[in-house]
């Protein structure tokens, strides 16, 4: 493979350069265009640096930890986190995570390489595609009064009160959720953005800050089978978490003023090339 | 005074903390895993890497007794997975204080969720589900 070449007689030194620098650009992207910063610097790590794909995965998750939590801080202060779904859905997400985590090593890395494609163009289309708010108000089911899911949040008109919707789908789709995240070390955004405004019908502030406060104990939970397992190498998480923590952060001070759709079109073609680029090595057995 | 206006305030007050503790756990994780980062690249930064091939014995910091053993040698490596450890532990740690804000607001239910969640947590930091 063309990486192994470069690869080969790579230092440390110039290692942790190229890593840190992609690791920036993963993150400054992922918090641009709302994707994170995994979906980048796996195929970054694994394509063209020629890191095994266990090693990339646990380097991932250790990025997505730190980049949702830290935007976490800033959104739960704000009040539109809904502290009681992101604990409700947690129920599902950590165990799913668990068995994510688990059963990575038992599948062949080629599967993993296609599943993982799968996922970015799935990712590409969401991010491109118009969103519709469907939330309201109207009378929700026995089981969101049960858990109390009902909520308000802040808005430039007062405070909104909304509804949440068809509680047991969500559940399940966040279980499916938390097994990609675990399966691959993604966030998995995607999927829980499917969960929470198309199922449960969450207004979109609400899916999204809840969504990334859900995201660090999900990956966390992983994150510790990873840990055991020797698959969060030092060497590997330093320069991708450093990197992408400040990408991440750099690109949610200057997203309040600019215009990321373009930006996100761009992408959506940058990512859908690496899908292909991970199916393709996939398919032909070079992961 | 309406009972859903008095659980509003507490839930500001609540979130403000969280959002600090977020923050706090993530800066002193990074400050942490950087701090080793230093001292691995310094001794470390001309060997050469091989990544290529997973192994799960090649760091030797998988494991909470591993990394404490190798701070104390002031290993860089071991600074950067404790740095790591930090990291998992931040969300860890909301939840358990997620737990104790249900308590003070007396919503049971919530705790018992919140025991559950980080119940499902302390089973995989038991070192059984590495395979």
């Amino acid at each position: 493979m063309f990486g192994d070449s470069i690869f080969a007689a790579m230092s440390v030194l110039l290692f942790t350069i190229i890593v840190l620098l992609g690791a920036f650009l993963a993150g400054l992207l992922g918090s641009l265009t709302g994707l994170g910063g995994g979906v980048i610097i796996i195929p970054l790590l694994t394509l063209v640096l020629g890191v095994d794909l266990h090693y990339a995965i646990g380097a991932s998750i250790i990025s997505v930890i730190a980049t949702s939590s830290g935007s976490a801080a800033a959104y739960v202060k704000e009040g539109i986190t809904n502290i009681r779904i992101g604990m409700f859905l947690e129920v599902a997400t950590t165990i799913s995570a668990i068995i994510g985590a688990i059963i990575t090593v038992f599948i062949d890395p080629s599967y993993i390489a296609i599943t993982f494609g799968l996922i970015l163009l799935f990712s590409a289309v969401m991010m491109v595609r118009k969103k519709i708010d469907r939330s309201d108000n109207d009378t929700s089911g026995k089981l969101a009064v049960f858990f109390k899911l009902n909520g308000t949040y802040p808005t430039a008109n007062g405070v909104q009160k909304y509804a949440v919707h068809h509680v047991l789908g969500g559940f399940v789709m966040m279980f499916l959720a938390g097994i990609i995240s675990g399966l691959l070390g993604i966030g998995s955004g995607a999927l829980k953005v499917i969960a929470m405004d198309n199922i449960m019908r969450m207004p979109f502030k609400v899916s999204t800050t809840t969504s990334n406060f859900m995201m660090g104990v999900t990956a966390a939970a992983s994150a510790i089978v990873y840990l055991h397992r020797g698959q969060i190498d030092p060497g590997i998480a330093m320069p991708v978490s450093l990197g992408v923590m400040l990408g991440a952060t750099v690109g949610s001070k200057i997203l309040v003023r600019t215009k990321t759709d373009k930006l996100k079109v761009i992408f959506a073609v940058v990512v859908t090339f690496l899908a292909f680029q991970m199916i393709y090595n996939g398919l032909t057995g070079r992961l | 005074m309406s009972k859903e206006n008095k659980n509003f305030f507490a839930d500001q007050d609540i979130q403000i903390i969280l959002g600090t503790l977020l923050r706090v756990g993530v800066i002193a994780s990074m400050a942490v895993v950087f701090t080793g980062g230093v001292v691995y690249l310094f001794l470390n930064h001309s060997e050469v890497v091989d990544y290529s091939k997973f192994d799960a014995g090649r760091s030797g910091f998988s494991s909470l007794e591993a990394i404490f053993k190798g701070l104390k040698t002031m290993n860089g490596g071991a600074i950067i997975q404790f740095g790591v450890l930090l990291l998992i532990f931040t969300p860890i740690a909301r939840v358990v204080f997620s737990i104790f804000s249900f308590l003070i607001e007396r919503d049971y239910l919530y705790v018992v969720i919140g025991l559950f969640v980080l119940c499902i947590i302390l089973i995989s930091l038991s070192n059984k589900l590495a395979g």
